[in-house]
């Protein structure tokens, strides 16, 4: 493009004045672009400098004690770190397996004329803000699935089994289990739409080739499609880990808000969003405000790693 | 396998396993998405009445309504449209246009992304940080800035991805009529791209206006109605945020409404980006 603008250019006066024009635009696009990359590196710096007195406080300790005591102004990340980690793992263990089936539907499966409107629903789906999956959850999923499913798990749990210390708990549907089922339908239809596109990729000969060998459909997308788009897929699960792990509102409202290791799946626990979203603005010393921010840092942090993982992973597939 | 019968007989078992497994988990997507719709509007539209539109926020007990918190959402988030159209469209337009394969456009690109997919929450802690911290309080215009943030990514990635669609020979032919570079980006490509771009702002859009967490502590809250952006300002997450998990009924009741009313907007906003972008696509 630049190359074609200097070979027009020439001596008349308005091609000069377009000439300069041109460096005013792309100077502020270059700003707007700058900008950018500044507030994500300010982010990265405030939450570093605003987290310090934390991190000076407690050293590394920060990140392996689960106390968070405000009265006695003593603060660990684990539990939350943990909390973070164990719903965000779990969420993508269910989400995953169904957003592979909703993606080969669409793709292979779906009749021509109900492609396009499950397709839409799918991506409504997307679109639900978090604080009504957290209202959802709150009011009509955790009643449902205390009567339904929690009740019958913990009443055949033997007691003194290991099932039973790990299915303890309050048994009104709130907890760890329940906050991952809601984060999973909440990062589903991201990962499925990622993989409905990454399958759109494969060129038809491909799979037809193994059609044409007799292949099943499941032969074909088992051993043809997914090896074929192998690398962006790890990529659109990494995304929704990522997704996860920040998921704030949702989380907040279904996980119970408990400090310290979650002991069992239907537990409360507690996450390091749903902790910031809790006490941040209700914040009074130094050293709680800090803390809350050093969480916020570890989550950056670890978000960071993943969605750049995600996004090494997606642009290895796009140059295969 | 060939144990347990004909390799045949395992492998259509394989394949039926596999289909039926599929047509359910869409099943369970679609169920999902009917039970929140459902719910959403069984427990919303009791609570819509006229009131809600024209009365604030009440104390318990007393009748009132969503206006200043629907008032609030509607002005940080134009505010923050605004900043996020002109940043988004510009530094995409840089992306695409001037970056050329150079390390710095990939940096951005790159970060850019990172931007798009970091936790909301976060970027409510660095505008807290730099904006309500220092400033000494909490306004409208820290919870905008919060939301452009997280809008201009998004609009940044759409501008770059359909300027990249328009064909070289579109500029091509503006230059080889005398047009400078500006005038080529200006008049031809954007224009060209215009539905694309604006497909992206809705979407922005549609993201923003239900978020909660970087409001929490940028825009806090506020009980009464106002127009002051430089001060703590109503907005309809954080009321929902507040009032779903009170224990009043009529409280629980408008958290309801309000949902519905979030919910139905982001729903709407975004099939009428689809359809843009099916038409753009058609044309």
């Amino acid at each position: 493009m630049t190359d074609a603008s200097l070979s027009v250019e020439g001596s008349q006066p308005r091609a000069a004045r377009g000439a300069a024009l041109d460096k005013v635009f792309e100077a502020l696009c270059f700003s707007a672009a700058t900008f950018l990359l500044v507030s994500l590196g300010g982010l990265v710096i405030s939450l570093a400098i605003g987290g310090w007195p934390a991190f000076e406080a407690f050293g590394f300790g920060f990140l392996f004690s689960a106390e968070w005591d405000p009265v006695q102004e003593v603060y660990g990340a684990a539990g939350a770190l943990v909390g973070t980690l164990v719903t965000a793992v779990l969420a993508l263990a269910f989400a995953l397996p169904l957003a592979l089936g909703v993606a080969i539907f669409l793709v292979e499966l779906c009749p021509g004329p109900l492609r396009r409107p499950i397709g839409t629903a799918v991506e409504l789906l997307a679109g639900i803000p978090s604080i009504v999956y957290g209202m959802w959850g709150l009011f009509v999923f955790a009643p449902w699935f205390a009567k339904h499913v929690q009740m019958p798990i913990m009443m055949s749990a033997k007691p003194g089994t290991f099932w039973e210390t790990i299915t303890t708990g309050v048994p009104n549907g709130a907890g760890v289990l329940t906050a991952s089922l809601i984060l999973a339908i909440m990062i589903l239809p991201f990962i499925a739409a990622t993989l409905r596109e990454l399958l759109m990729t494969i060129p038809p000969a491909v799979r037809e080739s193994a059609y044409g060998l007799g292949s099943t459909r499941f032969e074909v997308v088992r051993k043809v499609s997914l090896p074929y788009v192998r690398a962006g897929a790890v990529g659109a699960v990494m995304l929704g880990l990522g997704r996860a792990l920040g998921e704030t509102m949702a989380v907040t409202f279904i996980i119970g808000n408990a400090h310290g290791f979650p002991t069992s799946i239907f537990a409360s626990g507690s996450t390091i969003a749903s902790t910031i979203a809790n006490e941040f603005a209700e914040a009074t010393g130094v050293l709680h405000t800090a803390s809350l921010i050093a969480l916020g840092f570890v989550l950056f942090v670890i978000t960071f790693a993943v969605l750049a993982l995600a996004r090494v992973m997606m642009g290895r597939q796009a140059q295969t | 396998m060939s144990r347990i019968g004909s390799p045949r007989l395992s492998r259509r078992l394989g394949e039926l396993t596999f289909l039926g497994f599929c047509w359910s988990a869409t099943a369970v997507a679609l169920a999902a998405l009917t039970a929140i719709l459902w719910s959403l509007v069984g427990q919303g539209v009791g609570g819509l009445d006229l009131s809600v539109f024209t009365m604030s926020t009440p104390a318990p007990g007393s009748e009132g309504g969503l206006l200043n918190a629907i008032l609030g959402s509607l002005m940080m988030c134009a505010t923050a449209m605004i900043g996020a159209v002109i940043i988004g469209a510009l530094s995409g337009t840089w992306l695409s246009e001037f970056a050329q394969g150079s390390a710095y456009g990939k940096a951005v690109r790159f970060l850019n992304d990172v931007l798009l997919s970091a936790p909301s929450i976060l970027v409510g802690l660095f505008v807290y940080e730099i904006l309500v911290a220092p400033l000494g309080g909490f306004s409208g215009f820290a919870g905008a800035v919060a939301l452009g943030l997280i809008a201009a990514p998004v609009i940044t990635r759409t501008t770059e991805d359909v300027l990249r669609l328009q064909p070289v020979a579109l500029r091509e032919a503006s230059v080889a009529l005398g047009a400078p570079l500006w005038r080529t980006i200006l008049s031809v490509v954007w224009k060209s791209a215009r539905g694309g771009m604006l497909t992206g702002a809705l979407l922005a859009f549609a993201r923003i206006s239900g978020e909660t967490a970087p409001l929490l502590f940028t825009a806090l809250n506020n009980q009464f109605l106002s127009l002051d952006m430089t001060k703590p300002t109503a907005n309809l997450p954080v009321v929902i945020f507040n009032f779903a998990l009170s224990a009043y009924d009529d409280w629980r009741r408008l958290a309801w409404a309000g949902a519905l009313l979030i919910a139905a907007t982001v729903l709407a906003v975004t099939i009428v980006a689809r359809i843009l972008a099916r038409e753009q696509r058609r044309s």
